[in-house]
């Protein structure tokens, strides 16, 4: 084969595919006339929201539609073959050598009862490939494990998120495949690591010369990875090019609306506010010393040396202390948002926790408008409860589903014995406009809703008593891109109409980026860093702060353009 | 490993006492003379009455009633029952049949019920799945001394297969047809256990991920599929040893098979509360002995508790 | 397929002609070295992939409308999770043949004079000898038993005590198992550790084994009947439904409704009864309904060992112990008895097996 004819024809071609999914209520069409094409060693990525077909066009490629999935129309062309239809044998023998797979979710995706060594064995002898001791560890060593022969007799429930991620890389990599298929491979990773397991990834299948088609819900991350992008949106290929020109010159409308809400560096606050007509330009100027200045003068909630100790049960009865938060203080002004961010295990959520007078603080104070929180008894902790409300992570989880949304967002006001019932209800419907939910969705119940729209109903209940402030424990992590941008506005106009003060916990600075007044950046229970957001994005002061903004997917480029 | 171990086998104490304490203050301390109990509907002659005070310890404080009894249990001296007979005597030559009976009963429901539950849970929602699906409600639906009664007529009578009843050596061959009928229950419920636990695994993403990496089918249904099905079903296997013990009951008595059983029936019909007591209380001992068996086999087959 | 938009733009030439590949008409560039951000991650273009060409392709936006985002239709009543299951309910078979068969069973309960030939308990009914182990015959479908009773009406008769047994026996279960489930898998800590124990206890006792050495104390065999069955079961059978509620209990008492209902100042109590149990309940009566099928066979296996009802009721249990001996020379009385238990504990599972699939969590989250 000349040079010029392998860089000619596409190494996988998917034309006018078709994908159908048989359930209960019928046939649906996942994915409609997509079409898309990946050079040999290009890095392509498919963008789009949860049920775009995005993972579904993929999965198709290697034959690993779920058993209800079909094509039913249009070819997947793979170096030249049809493969569409092809034999399930020649499908074993394509998946491994030719075609390799990096899964989304690295705790689920490695079989829990087989050592991590096992599973790489017999995908290289499956292969064809050497199989001995020393080729398992070469190939997890390759994807970046350290003491890989040690670390090949361990179990996955051993290895933490990162490292099972690197493992799962070497099984898709590890019989050098012409074409890899990343699903997601790290959106269920702390940001440090997702770029390190991403960098990685690279230049891996640089070196080997590997095609990879990169799946991802993250517009900046694909820009960033991709030379050509392929957004989905509904099951169609909406636009596809090359990344930066996509990113930079988005043609249709969906795809303009993705970038718009991507991660910019004008906050949510601001937008609100430039929507509303006000003098943007004043709000930016005097906005990081007035607060940080009100915040010396009437500090609405001041944390002061907050610990928190779990005890761990080990081995032998043998108990272990844990400090999930170790002495940390900082300070809520009011009317404003502090965001308290870092990876897993920060501390962040257990803050929250104690925020709502949910867990008992083990030493430091929390002082909530002069009241000492860890205090607060019977009818003093009734009374504080109606001032603080919390707004959860998972719009499924945070709605009882037995109670419709009438119910859920009248509970509060229940329980708290206020006005009668003709009032309440008056006041639910107010509720349902504030947070622009039609009133014809009250009778509704959660599982009918979806979950921006549930999210709004949380946001409603947590309303209900009219508080000062309101805890949003990741409460946008678990939206789409477009949903998100939505919800976070909505919460920005709420702060503006009502006053309110939030306490954001949240994983992802970008959207620290585009709410927050304040951040407290934590790591492994401490306080690292605080400041207002602005001068802590400028101006990072500490190594760790300054890791986790490089590690953010695309945001250099989308300054660059 | 050894923590867990250490663990379970310390919570296995207080469940062991618990039970036969359970047991004893049942028959001792409910309304009425324990003699009564004891001595069923005939009565006592005052000798036996006499001997039975002193072997149970009748005059004494409960507690001291209750752990010499836990220690006669625990060293097999059971005491005898209406007939004179050393109950140990009687139980080790009733044993080995209800031994053989579990086995067979085991054998069958495990080869059965994981061949047809892993090709029903392979192809769920196909004919095979839904055909065996309401077959398997239908056989734990009819109670054990119908199918018993069914089998035995059928099988044995009309059609001849099997002998009807169980010759007193009761070989392997005897117990074929009482095994199969005991194991029968349970072998549905192993049917459907590994059938949800297969249909489950298979859309598991690591059996997803397996298939990407190029295994053939086989591999990818043996090694990954089957495989971790195992943990539920083998669960269910040792839990069920036991109560097969139990089952055996009705079974030995339909099919005359000379086990435990059949001695507890006859101990029932007879009302001899000592040998009731005695072997309800042995099959406690194995309930807890097989529940012991289970937690290693557990930890065996899934690592994730082994190293907890 | 759409009409793209045709636009040439920067088409820095890397020396090779854009060939038509695709199907489309569409605008093709080739890769400008320059558009690489200094820092970025983008991959170097003189690597492998040097010199490719892309297009850049738009979809008609007529064709691929942008919803507006976040909107969901939602038509027709309001679905609560219990109409939902209905709704799935009432498609399935297995589940209209089983209610049917249940409806069937607790009308011949209540009015069993509205199907026997003659009232097997009255004074007028006579067991004939002269009948014994008679054929089936015109107002004796099922023949007669080696006593010459007509074998019809004794089933029929015998379906009220069956029931009952089951019935009184789940309740039981349900309350007192339920209860002790839910305040172990609520209060969790050293209440729960109690409790499992307790449970386990019971637990190594087998339904049946526990039930034959009650059954058989002098107490309990002077006052054999439906209510000392009923105990007796209750007793030995309420640590599965102990054990399934508090599973069920602990799945839900973390979940984040939970957590904000806490935040709004309800009670303890009230979350556990206003949140936690109603959404525990699905489980519960799952195996409340099969167990109610394995309560019937419990009352009719011990009836059947003659330790279960007395003699003198009328059960399927003690008919079938009844027939037992004459079993070879004349099976249709075991069989006609053992059929309409079979019948009864089948409908009930079937019962709680659809149950189980509707109410499914798994399923249910969308």
């Amino acid at each position: 084969m000349s040079m010029s004819q392998e860089k000619n024809r596409p190494l996988l071609e998917v034309r006018d595919l078709g994908i159908a999914f048989a359930t209960a209520t019928g046939e649906v069409q996942a994915v409609t006339d997509s079409n898309f094409t990946v050079m040999p060693g290009e890095t392509v990525a498919i963008v789009g929201e949860s049920g775009s077909g995005k993972s579904t066009s993929a999965l198709a490629a290697i034959g690993l539609l779920p058993s209800n999935g079909r094509v039913n129309s249009g070819q997947i062309i793979f170096d030249g073959e049809d493969i569409t239809h092809a034999s399930e044998k020649r499908k074993v023998k394509l998946r491994g050598s030719q075609i390799g797979m990096v899964p989304q979710d690295p705790m689920s995706n490695l079989n829990p009862v087989w050592k991590v060594g096992f599973q790489v064995r017999e995908t290289l002898k499956a292969n064809g490939l050497p199989s001995k001791d020393e080729d398992v560890a070469r190939v997890l060593s390759q994807a970046g494990l350290p003491d890989a022969d040690k670390r090949a007799k361990q179990y996955p429930h051993e290895f933490s998120g990162g490292m099972r991620q690197r493992a799962l890389i070497s099984i898709g990599l590890s019989c050098q495949p012409r074409l890899l298929i990343a699903d997601e491979p790290t959106s269920a990773l702390d940001v440090t690591v997702q770029r390190t397991i991403l960098d990685h990834l690279q230049t891996m299948t640089d070196k080997l010369g590997t095609a990879v088609l990169l799946i991802t819900h993250d517009l900046g991350l694909a820009a960033e990875r991709a030379q050509k992008v392929v957004v989905m949106y509904k099951g169609r290929v909406v636009e596809a090019g090359p990344a930066l020109q996509l990113l930079r010159n988005p043609r249709h409308p969906y795809t303009q609306k993705l970038v718009d809400s991507a991660p910019s560096l004008a906050s949510r606050r601001i937008e609100v506010a430039r929507a509303r007509g006000e003098e943007v330009d004043d709000l930016l100027a005097e906005h990081p010393q007035t607060a940080m200045q009100s915040a010396l003068k009437q500090n609405f909630v001041q944390v002061q040396d907050l610990t928190k100790v779990y005890k761990l049960r080990g081995s032998w009865g043998r108990s272990e202390d844990f400090t999930a938060v170790d002495q940390v203080s900082f300070s809520i002004p009011r009317g404003t948002t502090t965001a308290v961010v870092g990876e897993s295990g920060s501390g962040k959520s257990t803050v929250a926790k104690m925020m709502l007078g949910l867990e008992p603080i083990t030493s430091g104070s929390i002082v909530f408008d002069g009241q000492d929180v860890a205090r607060l008894r019977g009818k003093e902790m009734f009374a504080f409860r109606r001032r603080v409300q919390p707004i959860f992570q998972d719009p499924y989880g945070s709605l009882d589903p037995m109670y419709n949304i009438y119910r859920t967002i009248e509970e509060p006001l229940r329980v708290h014995g206020v006005g009668s019932a003709k009032e309440r209800e008056q006041k639910v419907r107010e509720l349902m406009d504030q947070v622009s939910l039609p009133q014809s969705m009250l009778a509704r119940y959660p599982n009918e809703l979806s979950g921006g729209q549930r999210q709004r109903v949380a946001i409603a209940r947590a309303l209900a008593l009219n508080p000062e402030l309101v805890v949003c424990d990741e409460a946008v992590s678990a939206l789409d891109v477009l949903v998100q941008a939505q919800i976070l506005n909505l919460l920005a106009e709420l702060q503006h109409d009502l006053g309110l003060t939030y306490l954001f916990i949240t994983h992802d600075l970008a959207v620290v980026r585009q709410i927050a007044d304040n951040v407290c950046v934590m790591q492994k229970g401490k306080l690292v860093e605080t400041g207002s957001t602005d001068s802590v994005f400028e101006n990072p002061r500490t190594e760790y702060t300054q890791q986790l903004l490089a590690a953010i997917p695309g945001a250099g480029l989308i300054t660059a353009g | 490993m050894a923590w867990y171990l250490v663990k379970r086998l310390l919570q296995l104490i207080p469940v062991f006492l618990g039970a036969t304490l359970l047991v004893y203050f049942l028959v001792f301390m409910t309304p009425g003379d324990p003699l009564d109990a004891l001595c069923g509907d005939k009565g006592c002659t005052p000798g036996v009455a006499a001997a039975l005070t002193e072997q149970y310890h009748l005059g004494d404080p409960f507690f001291v009633q209750y752990f010499s009894y836990i220690g006669g249990l625990l060293t097999g001296d059971l005491g005898v029952n209406f007939s004179g007979r050393e109950i140990s005597d009687v139980l080790a030559g009733a044993f080995p049949a209800t031994v053989r009976l579990a086995i067979i009963a085991l054998i069958f429901e495990a080869i059965f019920g994981i061949t047809f539950g892993l090709y029903a849970g392979l192809k769920k929602g196909g004919w095979f799945d839904s055909t065996v699906l309401v077959v398997s409600l239908v056989v734990i639906a009819v109670p054990i001394f119908v199918l018993g009664f069914v089998m035995q007529y059928f099988v044995g009578v009309k059609w001849g297969l099997a002998k009807p009843t169980v010759s007193g050596a009761a070989d392997w061959s005897d117990l074929i047809l009482p095994g199969i009928v005991l194991g029968l229950v349970s072998f549905a419920q192993v049917l459907r256990l590994t059938r949800t636990a297969v249909a489950e695994n298979a859309s598991a993403d690591y059996v997803r991920t397996a298939t990407a990496k190029g295994l053939t089918r086989g591999r990818v249904v043996r090694v990954h599929i089957l495989r971790n099905s195992m943990i539920p079903v083998a669960t269910f296997l040792g839990m069920d040893l036991g109560a097969l013990m139990g089952g055996a009951i009705v079974t030995e008595g339909i099919f005359n098979v000379p086990g435990i059983g059949n001695q507890l029936y006859k101990a029932l019909t007879l009302g001899d509360a000592p040998m009731v007591v005695s072997v309800v209380s042995v099959m406690v001992i194995i309930f807890c002995v097989a529940n012991l068996l289970v937690d290693l086999l557990y930890a065996w087959l899934d690592p994730r508790i082994r190293y907890a | 397929m759409p009409e793209n938009n045709i636009e040439n733009n920067d088409a820095a030439g890397r020396g090779l002609d854009p060939e038509a590949r695709g199907r489309e008409a569409a605008v093709r560039e080739v890769r400008d070295t320059a558009d690489t951000p200094a820092g970025s991650h983008q991959k170097d273009i003189g690597g492998p992939s040097a010199g490719l060409m892309m297009e850049h392709f738009v979809a008609d936006a007529t064709t691929t409308p942008v919803a507006e985002t976040d909107s969901r239709s939602a038509e027709g009543a309001p679905v609560s999770l219990w109409r939902d299951a209905w709704r799935q309910l009432r498609k399935k078979p297995t589940f209209i043949i089983a209610a049917l068969l249940i409806l069937l069973v607790i009308v011949v309960a209540l009015l069993p004079q509205l199907f026997w030939t003659e009232n097997p308990s009255a004074a007028s009914t006579q067991c004939l000898l002269e009948n014994s182990n008679g054929k089936a015959s015109a107002g004796h479908p099922m023949g007669f038993t080696a006593q010459g009773c007509d074998v019809y009406s004794r089933v029929i008769a015998g379906t009220r005590a069956s029931l009952m047994v089951g019935l009184l026996t789940t309740i039981g279960v349900v309350v007192i198992g339920g209860l002790i489930g839910a305040l172990a898998g609520y209060f969790g800590g050293w209440i729960d550790g109690v409790l499992a124990r307790l449970g386990d206890v019971f637990f190594a006792l087998p339904l049946i084994l526990g039930a034959l050495v009650v059954m058989q104390l002098p107490f309990f065999k002077a006052h054999r009947g439906v209510w000392t069955l009923v105990v007796v079961l209750v007793l030995f059978g309420w640590p599965q439904i102990a054990r399934i509620m508090r599973g069920a209990v602990v799945e839900v008492r973390n979940a984040d409704y939970v957590v904000s209902a806490r935040s709004l100042g309800v009670s303890s109590l009230g979350i556990l009864m206003r949140h936690i149990i109603p959404n525990a309940m699905a489980p519960v009566i799952v195996i409340a309904t099969i167990s109610l099928g394995t309560f019937i066979v419990a009352e009719s296996t011990l009836s059947y060992l003659g330790i279960g009802l007395p003699p003198s009721m009328m059960s399927w249990g003690n008919d079938i112990s009844d027939a037992k001996d004459a079993f070879r020379s004349n099976p249709m009385p075991v069989f006609w008895p053992g059929l309409a238990l079979s019948l009864t504990v089948l409908s009930f599972i079937m019962l709680g097996d659809a149950l189980r699939d509707a109410l499914d969590p798994k399923a249910r989250k969308k």
